[in-house]
């Protein structure tokens, strides 16, 4: 019969010669292929310690940005939401009152903003949806958690430091 | 009275021996856990156990502690007595082979003399086999009594592969035993320390090379080990004869396997790699502490190299199928182990002159 293939190989069922029925050639080159596996460089980084360097397209923990007076920047638009094809981001609008300019860039903010990140695929289309440049994907990864509750970040969880009143924590936050 | 009258030096001296050799041997086969993970991790590109301590050295104390903590469990259906027998005669017979193995020449402590050997006896190898043949109790004990069908058939593969391995074993001995013409090991030792170039070749590798590596492989199917782990295989039997078992009694068995491990490792030593002798050293000539101290290290190091060959071969061989096994055992070794046996005995015979 015609092979399909060029890479059919056929199984050879010849009896095995004494020499490998005595197995002893087979086990002594197999170990000296351990052995000088002894003397190879390891891969592993040791984590806590050393971390691996991300790349500069990682798409890790969402943050919501401040403008550089430590202003929201998020209008509650709900592009992101409607981006997002985990359905994982939900907000509630709420508009600014007055003696609120300090707090909210602009007269509409978002009262509640949640993302679920067990949901999450960390796409990035949320932040390529965004109009005014209010959420990033950062490069930190989810930590771990025991309650799923836990894992919807808030705004609270999500929002960066602001840059006048926690200026220390921005810094800390950005690795500075 | 002459009846009563026991010499306490001589009770007290042997108690103290046997103490230091039982807890030696339980270190030693605690820390090879540990050298058996990073014997595995360097093989496979790895770098094992490194958090508890120090390079991990805490890893086996954390292991025991652990084992230590589990909870207990004893299932209805299984037999109580013989359940909680099975590791106990495991253990048991696991240590009961270091007494007859010479650790070393003797001491000189307060005047006295005091041998580094617990008994040495004028069957000593036949006391070991005895005993090792008793371990395969252990297994086959526990697998019984776990009540369950799977324990029961890693039970059955243990007692035939044993008992299949013995007899090559013993056979390739008997070849070693027509050129010493000695059953104790304290003997056998001696009679190699007595060989040319430092005394290296007087090791009887030299004279039974095939021998020795029947007993080798025969040592390695005894312990249980891979490529001979078949009453442990995880893949066709879940976990093999101590799958119902838990906490300290699972513990005893995987602990009485190293401490297997560490004898074997002891007996081939003393029986083809000449003991305690250090080669190139004239121990006569040196003071008898630090003559024993020399053989003692001499021992331990040839011990650990052969620990590392066994660590070394299980993280290079899959595991044999069963009739692959009894394929070697009977059709293998048995007969390689006769022809060993009679040419042995032929070129003894030419030597004497028929």
């Amino acid at each position: 019969m015609q092979a399909l293939t060029n890479r059919v190989k056929v199984v050879d069922r010849k009896p095995m010669t004494f020499g490998e029925k005595i197995y002893l050639p087979a086990v002594f080159k197999g170990m000296s292929i351990t052995f000088s596996h002894m003397f190879r460089k390891k891969p592993t980084i040791n984590y806590p310690e050393q971390r691996r360097q991300f790349s500069p397209v990682f798409r890790g923990l969402h943050v919501l940005n401040r403008d550089e007076e430590g202003r929201e920047r998020c209008t509650a638009c709900g592009l992101c939401a409607v981006a997002c094809p985990a359905e994982a981001i939900t907000m509630e609008a709420a508009e600014r009152k007055d003696g609120e300019e300090h707090l909210y860039r602009e007269e509409k903010y978002a009262a509640r903003y949640e993302i679920n990140m067990l949901r999450c695929i960390f796409c990035g289309l949320c932040e390529e949806a965004c109009p005014k440049d209010a959420i990033y994907l950062s490069e930190t990864f989810t930590p771990s958690n025991y309650s799923r509750k836990k894992l919807v970040y808030a705004k609270e969880d999500l929002l960066i430091p602001n840059v006048l009143t926690e200026a220390d924590d921005l810094a800390k936050a950005r690795g500075l | 009275m002459i009846l009563l009258t026991l010499d306490w030096a001589f009770i007290i001296e042997k108690l103290i021996l046997i103490a230091i050799v039982v807890s030696a041997s339980l270190v030693i086969a605690m820390y090879a856990t540990y050298a058996e993970r990073k014997v595995a991790a360097v093989m496979q590109d790895r770098r094992g156990p490194n958090r508890a301590g120090p390079f991990g050295l805490l890893q086996p104390l954390a292991d025991g502690m652990k084992l230590f903590f589990k909870e207990e469990i004893i299932p209805n259906s299984s037999n109580k007595f013989l359940f909680i027998m099975g590791p106990a005669l495991a253990m048991l017979t696991a240590m009961m082979t270091s007494a007859v193995v010479p650790w070393g020449n003797k001491l000189e402590i307060f005047g006295t003399t005091v041998s580094l050997q617990i008994a040495d006896i004028n069957i000593g190898i036949l006391y070991v086999f005895g005993v090792v043949s008793l371990g395969v109790y252990g297994i086959m004990i526990g697998g019984w009594a776990s009540n369950n069908k799977f324990s029961l058939l890693a039970a059955l593969r243990g007692a035939s592969q044993v008992i299949s391995y013995e007899l090559a074993m013993g056979l390739s001995l008997i070849a070693l035993l027509m050129m010493t013409g000695s059953l104790s090991l304290k003997t056998i030792v001696e009679e190699q320390m007595k060989g040319g170039w430092g005394g290296i070749l007087g090791w009887n590798i030299w004279y039974q090379p095939l021998g020795f590596l029947i007993f080798f492989v025969c040592a390695m199917a005894e312990c249980n080990r891979a490529p001979f782990d078949l009453p442990e295989a995880e893949s066709e039997l879940n976990m093999g004869y101590h799958q119902e078992y838990s906490s300290m009694k699972l513990g005893f068995y995987l602990f009485s396997e190293y401490i297997n491990m560490f004898i074997s490792c002891a007996i081939i030593t003393t029986l083809f790699f000449g003991g305690y002798d250090m080669p190139f050293i004239d121990e006569s000539s040196m003071s008898v502490n630090m003559a024993a101290l020399i053989g003692i290290v001499a021992f331990m190091a040839k011990i650990f190299f052969f620990i590392f060959v066994f660590m070394w071969i299980r993280w290079t061989l899959p595991r044999f199928r069963y009739d692959q096994l009894m394929n070697l055992g009977w059709k293998g070794l048995i007969p390689l182990a006769l022809a060993n046996m009679l040419i042995t005995g032929a070129v003894i015979l030419a030597r004497q002159g028929f």
